[in-house]
């Protein structure tokens, strides 16, 4: 795929259509994040209502079930960190 | 060769839609629209107009259908007036920039408040630079053509742009005119079924409306400006084709009277023909007067508009809505600026007239003429006026 700033006006595909399915995925808006959250084990009990609640879909399983954050897009919103019932998520600042 | 018939012009929008055939139709009443889009849903009811009849809850919502329908290769049409255009505006931007060739008949009318169900040019001037191709009417019979005419136009796989028709509401959306119908066989020779190279379907997904960085917005925009551009050659085939199939020819700029004119009013609409009254009743007391309308207004005909205008002194621009604030109205304020570079350009002279269907007659135009001869005699006068107002 070509880089962004490659592209010329004339491009494009007429509207901007995008011909290509699921592209947004190449877009990491994991970038903007300037929070990230730190999944306690001990105190995570696999209900999943951070999954539900995350606006980005950026909460994955591991494979003994816990839940994790996808960094690649998860902005550090810090919902599920207010959502979850036990308090198994901290935001750390990406700095620390 | 089509029959002539004294038909409301409300009901000829709608037969020349139902003779295009559409697959959708989307529309909320609104004065003075609804006779519209309330013929059109005693078609479909009647079945003489196999399409579906969205009976949506809100203009917004009956631009986004029509958006949405067009997106999946369905012809599809809507008409408003007034605050129905300004609920709709979120939506008709996306439809231009998306290059969904939607077409809608917009019954010219005020913008509350005052509450204003009258006509004027100031709903349809609001979105101005909403990207869509835009006519103004000037009668019954242009309307009923210029259905026809941007179905095709719009549709073209060179174009793919909605259109508006704009016509003035109740004087001429409520008045009962002659015109001449086409048959269904005339009108299926001037206008193909809508193909579209890209359409919303599950098997082939496609992303339409997707966001953009700044990286590439500036880049999006400069097609889309180009694009409406490059529209100009085929409004102007369809016209010829049109004109040879019907005998009526159309033009951006329609020139009336002009020969020698040194005065040359201007208008856009239904008033274009008060005003041909007007210089009819100039011309016979010898005073070299004529007339520009303006038929074309996006993509705007700088090529047609310069020629045509460039030999008068004073140009006489009748808008009919108020720009707050600014440098007069919406079309003279363009016309100046079309003309600025020329090297020899008539004084623009700019009138707001005929706002919430106050009526703009013959006199009134030979006054404005009047008084612009004598502004230019003085050289000068104010930016714009509102015509007429009570001091």
């Amino acid at each position: 795929m070509k880089k962004e700033l490659e592209y010329k006006w004339t491009d494009f595909e007429s509207g901007f259509v995008i011909m290509e399915p699921g592209t947004s995925r190449a877009y990491h808006t994991g970038d903007w994040r300037s929070l990230r959250p730190i999944f306690d084990h001990e105190r995570c009990i696999k209900c999943g209502v951070c999954w539900i609640f995350c606006p980005d879909c950026a909460i994955r399983f591991d494979k003994e079930g816990y839940a994790e954050a996808d960094l690649d897009y998860c902005k550090g919103c810090g919902i599920c960190s207010r959502e979850c019932l036990p308090g198994a998520i901290t935001m750390v600042g990406e700095e620390e | 060769m089509g029959k002539r018939v004294g038909l409301e012009v409300s009901f000829a929008a709608s037969e020349a839609v139902r003779l295009a055939n559409v697959d959708v139709i989307a529309a909320y009443p609104i004065t003075p629209q609804t006779h519209i889009v309330e013929r059109l849903s005693e078609f479909v009811n009647n079945g003489e107009l196999d399409a579906e009849f969205v009976p949506v809850e809100s203009e917004h919502s009956a631009m986004s259908v029509c958006t949405g329908s067009q997106a999946v290769g369905a012809r599809s049409f809507t008409c408003t007036s007034s605050q129905g255009l300004i609920l709709m505006s979120e939506i008709v931007y996306c439809t231009a920039a998306m290059r969904l060739p939607v077409l809608m008949v917009l019954a010219n009318r005020s913008i509350s408040s005052p509450i204003s169900i009258w006509n004027d040019h100031t709903d349809v001037m609001s979105i101005r630079d909403c990207g869509w191709i835009q006519y103004f009417a000037e009668n019954g019979q242009d309307v009923f053509d210029h259905v026809l005419i941007s179905f095709r136009v719009g549709e073209d796989r060179g174009v793919m742009l909605p259109v508006i028709v704009n016509m003035d509401g109740f004087s001429l959306s409520h008045v009962i005119e002659p015109m001449e119908l086409l048959d269904q066989e005339t009108v299926d020779k001037f206008l193909p079924p809508y193909r579209a190279d890209v359409v919303l379907d599950p098997a082939r997904p496609v992303t339409m409306g997707a966001i953009v960085l700044p990286t590439c917005f500036t880049e999006t925009k400069k097609a889309q400006d180009e694009a409406l551009k490059a529209s100009m050659p085929t409004i102007l085939e369809a016209w010829k084709e049109f004109g040879d199939l019907t005998g009526r020819y159309y033009h951006p700029i329609e020139e009336y009277r002009t020969e020698g004119a040194e005065v040359l009013l201007v208008t856009m609409g239904g008033i274009g023909e008060t005003a041909m009254w007007a210089v009819d009743q100039m011309r016979e007391k010898g005073r070299p007067v004529g007339l520009l309308k303006i038929r074309l207004w996006r993509p705007f005909p700088f090529k047609e508009f310069r020629k045509a205008a460039s030999k008068a002194k004073i140009l006489v621009v009748v808008d009919r809505a108020v720009s707050y604030g600014g440098p007069g109205g919406p079309v003279a304020s363009e016309l100046r600026s079309a003309l600025y570079n020329e090297p020899e350009r008539p004084q623009v002279v700019n009138f707001i007239a005929g706002l919430a269907s106050r009526d703009v007659t013959p006199f009134d135009f030979i006054a404005m003429v009047d008084r612009a001869e004598e502004a230019f005699q003085k050289g000068t006068g104010p930016e714009y006026e509102i015509y007429g107002v009570r001091e």
